[in-house]
């Protein structure tokens, strides 16, 4: 979901992943000389928790749900100039997302491409029991529809199990959790990832050399993600283990079913979101209620804060920390949590009184960060993986599923700017690529291809 | 096929356009966005136009030679008229845009003119356009086989990319040409961009008889580039002072003659005289 942030009063808020990820008081509208870049889309506080670590492998137990954020209503109290500055930073906003999601979908194509170990069919998750190699189409759709429903009743139960957890404060539970699942990912995907990679290049590798590389990626993967780490490092992570998640979607669903789920899951994601009773709209609410921030997820953030000066000694001081704290403590999360615990936070916080402008504080540069959550980054690559897995071989599906999803992204964020609350980000980008998906692969291959073969061009 | 053609392909196609976006677009946001968005544009024209095609041929007898070979012809050139009408469309979308940005913004003026947007969906719309062209052929051209081995052209993937380049080109001098018609509504200009595009696609029908498709494309997009920049402000002595290098105080001559009054205002002089393009 995406929902607009606001202006939080960061001088009071206690060093934590929130303050981190949420910028600091907005500076007042003449400090902010970034070329004044005031733009369609509405700005983007696109948090999606979505717990990425769902072992979709067999042997693996809990976490099988994709967890989509919700976003907390957007409390409509900004003023004008508030407002004004909310839309200027749309476009930077649109672009700082736009980078990680493409990186995350160049590594996925870029290795379904390469490695066949992602193509080839190996069996299927135990979320997806019904197999796709019977003879009848009718028997084949069937299949995979019941797939999906299994697989979208995975997710909500295992949302819905979490939002109780947090309503009666098992954190300790969900820390746990989440910390089981990155742990997972980041050593034992990563270790099946490097094996194939190693093989399709027909490099050795012996196992001391092997072991040291896992150790030190999965290590510092995890003081990265849950504790403290440089921001581009830890970014580097999350689009790591959202790519490595994605590709293990792409081996394990079925090709028909894998549709189907994109699909539901946008729909899924509608409900969840703009739903009175949708479990990350209570999600949200409770974490409203008890004024504390909602449980940290993967989210890949993109705040940045440099503070150059002494004007406000403590931000100061607390600028290298909050640029490294990017969802520090937080675990995996498994539900579809809103991440807006941090905007709300902020919108519950009266915003900080004008500062006299001082040169210091020209220099100083707050910007505030972008957020969405690794599932987004999950299906949207799963959608371009697919796409580049499946369709005969042709890159311009590839290409036209990666427009569309750039495409729907940013019209999210312009419906955000415009209708001003909580919006989920997957359904718009979702069908866009199906959309662009089904019609390429099917009408215009042939044309092009036609046009190829004589050398025609249009 | 080797490496060396692949990269060569690559380069000679997508250079200039890699050139443009690295040096013109990917600094600003804005004109990422509005990239990307032409992009998006061109890839639904393609799309609809190949429905068409493609309900036409399965409406057909797919054994008359004659009468598939007639159905791409119109289907080419529909694929043309239905490119320009929706770069018509954007520009209708982007015109609305600038209203937008301008009432977003604190002075009074939009962070980018209509000039430079036709400029950047120019480029988005050349650059889909290229890369639905070209990438599968480049994608070929790394893997195993011998171009032209059944009697066909040995030039292959050579005049594909420069056909790619040439039209990458033309499609960003067309964008400029386009979208200065609109604004001033001047029919003629519109007239003259679709004439164009469609001599283009028209003269790749004598491939694989070169002469006939690039050199014509060539001369074409020279002529639309003198007229894009001469409609862009540009002029004799402009060049030469850029060629001489000599330090130029009057960039706002770069503001095309005749935008609007409160372009004017904006771009003659004030956003140029604060280091803005």
């Amino acid at each position: 979901m995406i929902t607009f942030m606001n202006n939080s009063d960061s001088e009071e808020e206690p060093c934590n992943e929130r303050t981190s990820l949420m910028s600091a008081e907005s500076p007042p509208v003449p400090s902010y000389q970034d070329g004044l870049q005031p733009s369609e889309a509405g700005e983007v506080q696109a948090h999606r928790k979505r717990r990425t670590g769902s072992s979709r492998s067999p042997n693996n137990i809990a976490d099988g749900n994709m967890s989509d954020s919700g976003v907390p209503v957007r409390e409509g109290t900004l003023e004008n100039e508030e407002e004004e500055l909310t839309l200027k930073y749309g476009a930077k906003h649109v672009i700082m997302l736009f980078v990680p999601v493409t990186l995350c979908m160049i590594v996925v194509v870029a290795t379904i491409k390469s490695v066949r170990f992602y193509t080839e069919k190996n069996g299927q998750l135990i979320y997806t029991p019904f197999s796709e190699d019977t003879p009848s189409v009718g028997q084949r759709l069937l299949n995979s529809v019941l797939n999906t429903i299994i697989m979208i009743s995975v997710i909500v139960v295992m949302t819905v199990f979490l939002v109780l957890l947090y309503k009666y404060r098992c954190y300790k539970f969900i820390h746990g959790w989440l910390i089981l699942s990155s742990l997972m990912l980041l050593f034992l995907f990563t270790y099946i990832y490097l094996g194939e990679v190693l093989k399709t290049y027909n490099v050795a590798m012996d196992y001391p050399t092997l072991f040291l590389v896992i150790w030190n990626f999965g290590a510092v993967g995890m003081i990265c993600i849950h504790w403290k780490g440089p921001l581009q490092l830890q970014q580097a992570y999350l689009i790591m283990i959202s790519a490595l998640m994605a590709l293990v979607f792409i081996k394990y669903l079925p090709e028909w079913s894998a549709w189907v789920i994109l699909g539901a899951i946008s729909i899924y994601d509608l409900m969840a979101v703009l739903c009175p009773k949708g479990p990350l709209r209570m999600l949200v609410e409770t974490a409203q209620e008890r004024n504390e921030p909602i449980f940290p997820a993967l989210i890949y953030s993109s705040a940045m804060m440099w503070t150059v000066g002494m004007a406000k000694p403590d931000t100061a001081a607390r600028g290298p920390s909050q640029q490294t704290w990017d969802a520090a403590e937080d675990g995996r999360e498994d539900h579809r949590s809103p991440s807006h615990t941090d905007s709300q936070m902020s919108e519950t916080r009266s915003p900080v009184p004008t500062r006299p402008i001082t040169s210091f504080e020209e220099l100083e540069e707050e910007e505030r960060g972008v957020k969405l959550g690794l599932g987004d980054f999950i299906f949207y690559s799963v959608l371009v993986g697919k796409a580049a897995a499946t369709a005969s071989g042709d890159w311009n599906t590839t290409l036209a599923c990666f427009v569309a999803i750039l495409i729907g992204l940013c019209l999210t964020l312009l419906l955000l700017a415009v209708f001003k609350k909580a919006l989920p980000a997957l359904p718009i980008s979702i069908t866009f690529g199906l959309v662009f998906y089904f019609s390429t692969d099917n009408l215009v291959r042939p044309f092009m291809d036609t046009l190829a073969s004589h050398q025609l061009y249009i | 096929m080797t490496l060396a053609i692949f990269f060569g392909c690559t380069f000679i196609a997508f250079g200039p356009a890699l050139g443009l976006f690295l040096f013109t677009i990917a600094r600003d946001p804005l004109r990422i966005i509005i990239f990307i968005a032409g992009a998006f544009f061109w890839l639904v024209s393609l799309l609809l136009s190949s429905l068409i095609w493609f309900i036409a041929i399965k409406a057909s007898d797919p054994r008359d030679e004659p009468l598939q070979k007639g159905l791409l012809i119109f289907g080419v050139m529909f694929s043309v008229l239905l490119q320009e009408a929706f770069r018509f469309l954007y520009y209708k979308l982007l015109r609305k845009a600038i209203e937008g940005l301008v009432a977003l913004s604190e002075d009074g003026c939009s962070p980018i003119s209509i000039q430079q947007m036709a400029y950047v969906a120019g480029v988005g719309f050349g650059f889909m356009s290229g890369a639905f062209s070209m990438i599968n052929l480049l994608a070929d051209a790394l893997g195993p086989g011998t171009v032209g081995i059944h009697g066909d052209s040995q030039l292959y993937f050579l005049t594909s990319a420069f056909m790619t380049m040439v039209l990458i080109f033309l499609h960003t001098f067309w964008g400029i040409l386009f979208f200065h018609g609109c604004e001033h509504r001047r029919w003629w200009e519109i007239t003259a961009v679709i004439v164009m595009h469609l001599a283009v696609s028209g003269s790749t029908f004598c491939n694989p008889l070169y002469m006939g498709s690039l050199v014509p494309s060539y001369l074409l997009m020279a002529t639309a580039a003198t007229w894009a920049y001469l409609l862009s402000g540009g002029s004799a002595q402009n060049l030469q002072r850029f060629l001489l290098c000599k330090s130029c105080s009057v960039m706002g001559t770069g503001d095309p003659a005749g935008s609007s009054g409160y372009l004017d205002q904006c771009w003659g002089g004030k956003r140029v005289s604060q280091g803005l393009e």
